[in-house]
């Protein structure tokens, strides 16, 4: 394991900058999340660091190297694909011993037999060693390209939407196993999503990409809390942060142009009247859905509230953040 | 809804498919019964008006095919009696087989130059593909057209200049001379037919390969070629089919040496004319290799025609 380095890397494809001088350490035994809508230049980054892509400008360093000039396989890295990674000609445990049977490992046969059983329990996947390929679920497919990175102890493993295929159960399961298996091995690991729960459960740090720069990077509490600018205050918390008008709500500071309520900071029972435009009951919670002053504002309210459409609730901000007209964090 | 249904047809649309495949099956296999049991006939029921359905089989047409006879005088002939079964046969016509024909010699040369070009194509062709679906090539487009337009004219048109080249090159009627030529001719369409295989196989096979310690040409051999041995094995049927069956070409540049054997079973002469039941008998097992090849690849053949037209 080690630590990885990225220092100004540029990347662009023709005319379009995918990634735009980055600057991001990724501590050794990190669980690093990139997050960011699809675009943002999280896939890219990625695929910089193990080398599918050389970066037109900065320096890549992995440990003490500097690998810019290094092929995937010199890098030591493992990467998990979103999907499409497993190889179909050949059995589960052929695909798991693939990595260990390069020639830059060169692995005993003894030993590659120990590892992919060990991998193979360690994801519940045992009995399907003979299986080809093909003929497993999404969710087994997805834990043995998961585990094909396992087998190996790279310097860090790089995971693209891993989850993203999987249906909703298999990926709660998977995020608490990655979880785990990341405690157990104190392994470096680089992981992109655009799903926020993931960020916010699996992350030791959180990167927020926007148009190929990283505009913050932070531990998932401190990027909740004190979030750089409005994107980044939009990237977390389910549902979004509420972004309205500076004016709209008394006690604006000069040049706030934004003002971002998250649900939980909008208090009910004093303040100002608003309109309940729809009442959403999701079982554990409540969303609120408000017209304020003809603004569209979203809360959270007890699960079995009596309020109905069309009534009339008092709100006040409380904690609220400012943003200027460029969306960045007054205070 | 569409106006297509997906559910399983009808049984009586099966039955009226099943009946238009096996009548079309029938008509396309008359012709090669015909070759077939023309094979068994005697030369008098080969060219037997109206055609002998019913006849005694025979095999003085093999015999004939691989051998050439002498005519011999009554007195040559009592002296030595029929060693074999074959010498039986030639005896009615007071012949004795004097050696082999050449029928063995231009089968195997089509052996050699059908399979040898078609391995060469293949071999190019996968190549070739390859780094026009994976690398950035300037002018990729214009050199993928350029290797079509070569079969933009009949092969036959340039037949003049190839016959004039290979006879300055020393490559007329050589194995080498042949094998280049069908190859040159069979190679836009390996090289197109791949790319369409290759581009379809993922990226990311390869590029998992790569992160987990194989270098780029391992990664074709490891990944790459398992996922296409559809694709190369239908695209080896077309490439052996041509070379197999080419006969202007083989005509034309071939004598002694490299002929094969299309030009060849056309010139069995037999007794006062053409010996149907050998040049037959010569045709069935022209036939064999490319059918024998053709059913051994016919799993990959039939997902390889489809391959690439269903989007998944």
């Amino acid at each position: 394991m080690a630590e990885v380095r990225l220092e100004g890397v540029s990347k662009a494809f023709g005319k379009t900058n995918a990634v735009s001088e980055i600057e991001l350490t990724v501590p050794d035994g990190a669980f690093v999340v990139l997050l960011g809508p699809t675009g943002a230049g999280k896939t890219t980054t990625l695929r910089l660091i193990a080398g599918l892509e050389k970066c037109d400008a900065g320096s890549i360093h992995i440990g003490e190297r500097q690998v810019n000039d290094e092929t995937p396989a010199q890098r030591d890295v493992a990467m998990v694909f979103q999907q499409y990674s497993l190889y179909p000609h050949l059995t589960v445990r052929d695909n798991l011993a693939f990595p260990l049977r390069s020639p830059i490992l060169k692995t005993p046969p003894d030993e590659i037999e120990r590892k992919v059983r060990e991998v193979a329990e360690v994801l519940r996947i045992p009995e399907k060693l003979d299986n080809k390929a093909t003929e497993l679920s999404g969710g087994e497919m997805q834990r043995v390209s998961i585990g094909r990175a396992l087998v190996r102890d790279p310097a860090i493993y790089l995971m693209d939407e891993p989850l993203s295929s999987l249906d909703a159960k298999l990926r709660a399961e998977l995020r608490i196993e990655l979880k785990r298996i990341h405690d157990e091995l104190a392994a470096t690991l680089l992981y992109v999503t655009h799903d926020q729960i993931e960020a916010m459960t699996m992350a030791s740090h959180v990167g927020v990409l926007d148009h190929g720069r990283l505009v913050q990077f932070g531990t998932p509490r401190d990027i909740y809390e004190n979030p750089r600018t409005a994107y980044v205050a939009a990237r977390l918390g389910q549902p979004r942060i509420n972004l309205l008008p500076a004016d709209v709500f008394a006690g604006a500071p000069s040049g706030a142009h934004t003002i971002g309520l998250r649900p939980e900071h909008v208090e009910q029972g004093k303040g100002e009247e608003a309109t309940v435009s729809r009442v959403e009951h999701l079982g554990d919670q409540t969303r609120l859905h408000l017209d304020y002053r003809g603004h569209a504002l979203t809360t959270l309210t007890d699960a079995h509230t009596p309020l109905q459409r069309g009534e009339t609730i008092l709100i006040r901000s409380r904690q609220a953040l400012y943003f200027d007209a460029d969306g960045n964090r007054l205070t | 809804m569409s106006a297509f249904s997906v559910t399983e047809p009808s049984k009586r649309a099966k039955g009226v498919a099943a009946t238009l495949v096996i009548f079309y099956a029938i008509v396309t296999m008359i012709p090669l019964a015909w070759i077939f049991i023309t094979g068994f006939k005697s030369p008098a029921d080969a060219i037997a008006y109206p055609p002998k359905v019913v006849f005694q089989p025979t095999l003085e047409g093999y015999v004939n095919l691989f051998t050439t006879r002498t005519r011999q005088t009554q007195e040559f002939l009592d002296a030595n009696p029929p060693e074999n079964w074959a010498e039986e046969i030639v005896r009615q016509y007071d012949m004795v087989i004097v050696g082999p024909s050449k029928f063995g010699e231009r089968f195997l040369n089509s052996v050699i130059i059908g399979f040898g070009s078609t391995f060469l194509s293949v071999f190019l062709g996968t190549l070739a593909a390859y780094a026009f679906s994976r690398f950035k090539i300037p002018l990729a487009d214009d050199l993928l057209f350029f290797i079509l337009s070569t079969r933009m004219m009949p092969p036959i048109a340039v037949a003049i200049p190839i016959f004039l080249m290979y006879r300055e090159l020393g490559l007329s009627d050589t194995h080498l001379g042949m094998i280049l030529l069908y190859t040159a001719v069979n190679i836009s369409l390996a090289v197109w037919l791949l790319k369409g295989f290759i581009d379809e196989i993922p990226r990311e096979y390869e590029e998992a390969a790569l992160i987990d310690g194989y270098t780029r040409f391992q990664a074709f051999y490891k990944v790459v070629l398992p996922q296409a041995a559809t694709g190369i094995a239908s695209t080896a049927i077309f490439c052996l089919i041509f070379a197999w069956n080419e006969y202007a070409f083989a005509v034309l540049l071939t004598s002694a040496t490299a002929q094969t054997a299309p030009p060849f079973i056309p010139t069995i002469i037999g007794i006062g004319g053409l010996d149907w039941p050998a040049v037959a008998a010569g045709a069935t097992l022209f036939l064999l290799p490319v059918m024998i090849f053709t059913i051994l690849l016919r799993r990959h053949l039939l997902r390889g025609i489809t391959f690439g037209a269903v989007r998944k």
